[in-house]
């Protein structure tokens, strides 16, 4: 009982050290915020939202109220190793939650605007405005210190992908980062994002971040996001995809690394026609806590959705998977597929999925799936039965497992850049 | 080539092999036959490492070298090959990607200079040629949907591409057809010579029709109890395996 007070204590605490009056911009949105985290406060262990991700007893042990709010600079020089070669012409760079002006790189491309998020809200409040049930997408909301908005205007097809990194100077403080992101695609525009977090030295770090995206009639959406910092993060990634009349996305979560990440993606399906894929993929290790909860909620009818999850977890790692569908009852002919597979490579690690379809229509096809298993020792045997050693066999066959996600993935370099990743995590030197 | 003395082997406490004693030459056939649970696969399994069998007792010696103590890969790589019952499936890894690991890791142990892609493929084409197996399914997942003659044709494809010293057929005429079993027969048979030896373990005397042993040994609870020239194949299939056991019963 006493714990529960404590946890009650650590929100109003939490609530009681913000003091709103230092942001400029969107006061009104940021208080609406608050008021929404007033009242949700940290999920405590009884939440069943994340009763297997205690992000609460986390964060109040590795901080103090005050520092959750905001975070210390971090030294751009010492992270510029962690700048991505390939994506430099197009790339949006944070530092410690702050927009760093010298690290990033924007190529103009005719109908394609990438800005702060500052300035965007300057002009128009509405882009910064909150609507959500997420606990730490409320915080993010009252306290998100720096972001990025991207419009892509009608008929508009992004050539080159977007990076957006988000670099942690871990080194010598604790930090905390609250970070937005805005996209807008227009009709028949396209785009592709790449997400990626990356941190330097083993300070606890807590971010949120919050992607707030619409993709309008006909226009196609491809996010990846790349998940592998070592250290001491503390995550939580509110992701909400909102698709017009026969739009696509395709989503790819990959996450290999982290203390404790959360990722919450949410796509709505308000238009008919429309098409979404979401991979994701997490292989961890030591004592890496990886939770996905998805939604897709089918609004309107004849659209298709089909999820695929795959995760291969080692040493004391969790995995968590929750995979939401809901169809309305207006949304007729809609097809809704999903589907988690997982691998246990060690005693001492362990994965909660949990499917939960929720379908009020009556003339639709759903399905899902889970499995979890080990490694199957007939094929291990089999392989090596035929000269192959056992430590290639197995990264063989963990490749393989895997290797459905990757294909999946489109753009030549971001597929090669994941692969290369998940090549070196498996060992796949043969 | 081969020197099984006195295997004792067990899965679990379950005691299956009792004592095998077996010689194998080179250019030998020998076949294995007998009931269901003699423990023919048992034997096949422990020539080829599986660890789910120990061995309590006895030694097996292969090319002078003590076979017991060698993982399954390098059992490979010295030149044992065991054509499975039920080969497995393995959904993401392709035939040929598989065999160019399998052979390079091969050639790697036995200090052969690794084929290149081009090498690899003629060599690929003229063993396919051997077993008369479709190309387009060596690029599929592995045995993945393959019907079963397919899945046999794959192994007896995989040993001609591996060229081993001592071949394991383990019941590889389950499940096939009289066509089917007649192009893997002949695989076999094409890939025979005089440095090489096979043992064929079957249930039923039909596919020792197309590959003709040298000689004939009938297990029983786990034990060699009549050894002879392909004519006891003959007189087994006529009386049946309750002739045996009715003979073991009385001695």
């Amino acid at each position: 009982m006493s714990e529960v007070i404590e946890k009650q204590d650590f929100s109003k605490v939490l609530v009681d050290s913000i003091d709103l009056s230092t942001f400029k911009e969107a006061k009104g949105q940021r208080e609406s915020a608050l008021s929404t985290f007033e009242n949700l406060g940290l999920p405590g262990n009884k939440s069943e939202e994340y009763k297997f991700t205690p992000i609460t007893r986390a964060i109040s042990k590795a901080f103090q109220s005050q520092e959750l709010i905001q975070s210390a600079k971090g030294d751009e020089a010492a992270l510029k190793e962690l700048l991505l070669d390939d994506y430099k012409e197009n790339a949006i760079v944070f530092v410690n939650g702050i927009y760093s002006k010298t690290l990033s790189k924007v190529s103009a491309e005719s109908g394609v605007t990438v800005m702060p998020l500052k300035e965007a809200v300057a002009e128009n409040q509405e882009l910064a405005s909150f609507e959500g049930s997420d606990p730490f997408e409320a915080l993010n909301g009252a306290l998100w210190a720096d972001g990025i908005f991207v419009h892509v205007a009608k008929n508009t097809v992004a050539q080159m992908p977007l990076l957006i990194q988000h670099l942690h100077d871990a080194t010598a403080a604790k930090s905390a980062v609250h970070s937005k992101v805005v996209v807008k695609l227009d009709q028949n525009a396209s785009l592709s994002v790449v997400e990626k977090t990356d941190l330097k030295g083993d300070q606890p770090v807590f971010q949120t971040i919050s992607e707030n995206i619409t993709v309008d009639e006909n226009a196609t959406f491809n996010y990846y996001k790349i998940q592998n910092d070592p250290g001491q993060l503390i995550q939580v990634a509110n992701t909400t995809i909102t698709q017009k009349k026969s739009s696509r996305t395709n989503t790819y979560t990959i996450t290999l690394d982290g203390k404790l990440i959360r990722n919450n993606l949410n796509i709505n399906i308000e238009g008919e026609g429309c098409e979404s894929h979401f991979y994701g993929l997490y292989l961890t290790q030591g004592d890496t806590l990886v939770d996905n909860h998805t939604t897709v909620d089918h609004k309107q009818p004849n659209s298709f959705s089909n999820e695929l999850y795959k995760g291969l977890m080692d040493g004391k790692s969790k995995g968590v998977f929750n995979g939401k569908i809901f169809v309305r009852p207006h949304a007729q002919k809609t097809n809704a597929f999903q589907s988690n597979r997982n691998i246990l490579l060690s005693d001492t690690a362990t994965v909660n999925t949990k499917p939960q379809l929720e379908i009020w229509a009556d003339d639709v096809k759903c399905s899902h799936g889970c499995t979890t298993g080990q490694l199957d020792d007939e094929a291990l045997f089999y392989l090596q039965s035929r000269g192959i050693p056992k430590a290639t066999a197995k990264a063989m066959l963990l490749y393989a497992f895997v290797g459905e996600v990757i294909e999946a993935i489109e753009d030549e370099g971001i597929r090669n850049l994941v692969d290369g990743l998940v090549s070196e995590r498996l060992h796949k030197g043969y | 080539m081969l020197k099984i003395k006195n295997i004792h082997a067990r899965v679990e406490e379950k005691a299956i092999l009792n004592g095998i004693n077996l010689e194998v030459k080179p250019g030998e056939v020998h076949a294995i036959m007998g009931p269901n649970g003699s423990g023919k696969s048992t034997l096949a399994s422990v020539l080829a490492g599986r660890e789910d069998f120990e061995v309590t007792e006895g030694s097996i010696d292969f090319l002078g070298k003590n076979l017991l103590e060698m993982d399954p890969e390098d059992r490979a790589r010295e030149g044992i090959f065991l054509a499975f019952q039920y080969p497995v499936e393995i959904p993401g890894v392709s035939t040929v990607n598989f065999m160019k690991t399998a052979l390079n890791k091969i050639r790697e142990y036995r200090g052969q200079d690794t084929l290149d892609a081009v090498s690899f493929l003629t060599l690929m084409k003229e063993k396919i040629k051997l077993v008369e197996i479709d190309q387009s399914l060596l690029n599929r997942s592995l045995n993945e949907g393959f019907s079963g003659g397919e899945k046999k044709r794959n192994e007896i494809f995989q040993m001609a591409m591996l060229e081993p010293k001592l071949a394991i057929l383990d019941e590889t005429d389950s499940g096939l057809d009289i066509d089917a079993l007649r192009i893997v027969a002949n695989g076999v048979n094409k890939l025979r010579s005089k440095d090489n030896a096979t043992i064929v373990v079957t249930h039923y005397q039909r596919l020792l029709d197309y590959i003709v042993p040298d000689y004939v040994h009938v297990l029983y609870k786990g034990k060699i109890v009549k050894s002879g020239s392909k004519e006891l194949a003959l007189e087994l299939e006529e009386k049946g395996y309750d002739w045996i056991k009715s003979e073991m019963e009385v001695a």
